[in-house]
């Protein structure tokens, strides 16, 4: 009976699995051949920034093969990285970004460990609303802080307009909302005898915070802080809203203003800019990629 | 062993109060240190966040020089605007084309990313991401150099199918069509990493189930992976909206609003008309016309953010 059994499912099994392997492997070469077309299609921006940025201006106006560089030359670059404004811009942008990562993380890693742990009167309509935050765009705020500042620095003196530092204030609101929220996702997913434990050998929630939580989600603040870093780095509206001199501006906003004068497009040094402006992200993103996704995927999926 | 008992207790009674008290010291202390914990971030929201946006509601009802209080005027005086009107369409157009093409070839990417083996994915995945590493104003500026109607990439390559110069930026309607394009190719790779964290999450077993009842690749997909992705998907969506809805740089950068005022969304309009011609009360009003917008789509992502508390 059994034998019969086993008999009768044998080949008919079989023939399945065949036509099952070979279904998958047409799956694969679909797939393989999709995934290219869609790989070329994200990436033939970066890579037509690059291919423009190795040509001359004589090269670029020739009408040759705009995909080639026929005679590549680094003159773009050194153009640039030696250009006094340039580097301004890039300072500017290194210095904000990396004060606003931490301004923003000595904000958002004590908020999240009192808003995950510690609950009080209105902890949990707090951190509804510091998701709520995050919610609201920067281009529902630029005219209203405009004219903050505007009456601000009237009132009190103090220049805030057209000031790179007037950056360092403004950029944290963007930041801070989404990294308070997903180190509340991390820190909450610590086990409460790990702190428990801490507590009952007498540490302060200072040490608490400093010893286990920290070091446990360190994986998460990794990610926010990469979050913030790019976020203000990317951060375009802000600066072409609030600085109007050439000396205070940001990476972004100098290459899209003072590069294009007027007609003119000086299109190698512009994608020479763009590039050199992309490559720290980018650069971050390569060696940490897997913390960047945990930080994208973070937001919709841990909380 | 009765004796052992009673003399533990007895130590655990003494010792109680001044247990006790500590522990109510501690609770005391502890609501104190949690409010001085939270309170930058209340500040920071309450002034930079908060007070803008009803700042942002005050200022909408004065007149361009802001000494004087219009109530609705400067609504009254938008909505009498051929312009506004465009700007509304537009922005609807541009946020919903573009999230749905976003959603779909996310969602089309992240099935053939999951379908290779899994040795490879990482390398897929890490290069279709890239469009959504780059700051937008950088990559923008690449598609503003291949768009460019003279020495343009794509009219060169496209005159090779005898296709004619193409006037991406200069006809309002390939405009329009241009604005998308460059949205969906910076925000497809979001979708694409979000449905792929997805498709991780469905079990295994309930395909292999499926396979054995016999059902074909569209069943698998109708009755496992939406269901299964529908939380992800809607907050992916709705987060998108908002983003897409008050999006600014590609806009600016592109066209500046331009052919004719044809691609401007809300926030562009308003940088103009608010900055540019530094009418302020009137460029508040404009970008309010956002929140309806905004406020729906987050009421819909709170509902499922609480929804998803409750159940952990």
């Amino acid at each position: 009976m059994s034998m019969l059994a086993i008999d009768k499912g044998g080949p008919s099994r079989k023939v399945k699995y065949g036509s099952m392997s070979r279904d998958r492997t047409w799956a694969l070469r679909w797939s393989y051949f999709f995934l290219v077309l869609f790989a070329a299609f994200s990436l033939i921006p970066p890579i037509y920034m690059l291919i423009t940025s190795l040509k001359s201006s004589a090269e670029i106006s020739a009408a040759t093969n705009p995909w080639w560089v026929f005679h590549p030359t680094l003159s773009n670059y050194f153009e640039l990285l030696t250009s006094n404004q340039f580097l301004r811009f890039f300072w500017n942008s290194a210095i904000v970004s990396i004060v606003v990562v931490i301004v923003t993380m000595l904000i958002s890693i004590p908020a999240a460990f009192a808003l995950a742990r510690m609950k009080f009167w209105g902890s949990a309509t707090l951190a509804t609303g510091v998701f709520l935050t995050y919610l609201i765009p920067d281009s529902l705020l630029f005219i209203p802080l405009f004219k903050m500042l505007a009456v601000i620095q009237d009132f009190t003196g103090i220049a805030l307009l057209n000031r790179w530092y007037v950056l360092l204030l403004i950029y944290p609101t963007l930041t801070v909302p989404f990294c308070t929220w997903i180190m509340i996702g991390y820190f909450a997913s610590i086990p409460k005898e790990l702190d428990e434990a801490a507590i009952i050998d007498g540490a302060s929630w200072l040490q608490t915070l400093m010893r286990i939580f920290i070091p446990v989600a360190l994986p998460g603040l990794i990610a926010a802080t990469i979050f913030a870093f790019t976020v203000s780095w990317a951060q375009f509206l802000y600066p072409l809203v609030f600085t109007t001199s050439v000396d205070q501006f940001v990476l972004p906003v100098g290459i899209t203003t003072t590069l294009i004068k007027g007609d003119v497009f000086n299109w190698g040094q512009i994608m020479t800019g763009a590039l050199l402006g992309a490559a720290p992200p980018l650069i971050i993103y390569a060696f940490l990629m897997d913390y960047y996704i945990a930080g994208l995927t973070a937001g919709a999926t841990k909380g | 062993m009765a004796d052992a008992v009673v003399e533990q207790g007895r130590l655990a009674r003494a010792a109680s109060p001044r247990k006790r008290a500590s522990l109510h010291n501690k609770l005391g202390r502890k609501s104190t240190v949690a409010f001085f914990l939270t309170l930058p971030l209340i500040l920071l929201i309450a002034a930079l966040v908060l007070y803008p946006a009803l700042y942002s509601v005050h200022l909408a009802t004065l007149n361009k020089s802001m000494q004087k209080f219009v109530g609705f005027g400067n609504f009254t005086f938008l909505f009498k605007r051929e312009t506004f009107w465009m700007v509304v369409k537009q922005s609807c157009l541009f946020a919903i084309t573009a999230v749905i093409f976003k959603a779909l070839i996310g969602f089309i990417v992240a099935h053939f990313v999951h379908n290779i083996p899994a040795k490879g994915q990482r390398k897929w995945r890490g290069m279709l991401l890239v469009p959504w590493v780059i700051p937008p104003a950088m990559s923008t500026l690449a598609w503003l150099w291949l768009f460019d109607p003279s020495y343009s990439a794509f009219n060169y390559t496209l005159s090779f199918f005898g296709i004619g110069p193409i006037p991406w930026l200069g006809d309002a309607s390939w405009a329009r069509f241009s604005v998308i394009l460059v949205n969906v190719w910076y925000g497809a790779p979001f979708f694409m990493i979000m449905y792929l964290a997805a498709l991780k999450s469905v079990p295994d077993q309930l395909y292999e189930a499926a396979a054995i009842d016999g059902a074909n690749w569209w069943q698998r997909i109708w009755f496992i992976t939406l269901p299964m992705m529908r939380n992800i998907i809607a907050i992916t969506t709705l987060f998108s909206l908002i983003v897409t809805f008050a999006n600014f740089d590609i806009v600016r950068i592109l066209t500046s609003g331009g052919p004719l005022d044809s691609t401007h969304l809300f926030a562009t309009w308003a940088f103009q008309v608010g900055i540019q011609s530094s009418d302020i009360p009137l460029g508040a009003c404009v970008s309010l016309f956002m929140v309806p917008i905004l406020a729906v789509a987050a009421i819909f992502i709170l509902r499922d953010v609480s929804k998803r508390g409750n159940e952990s």
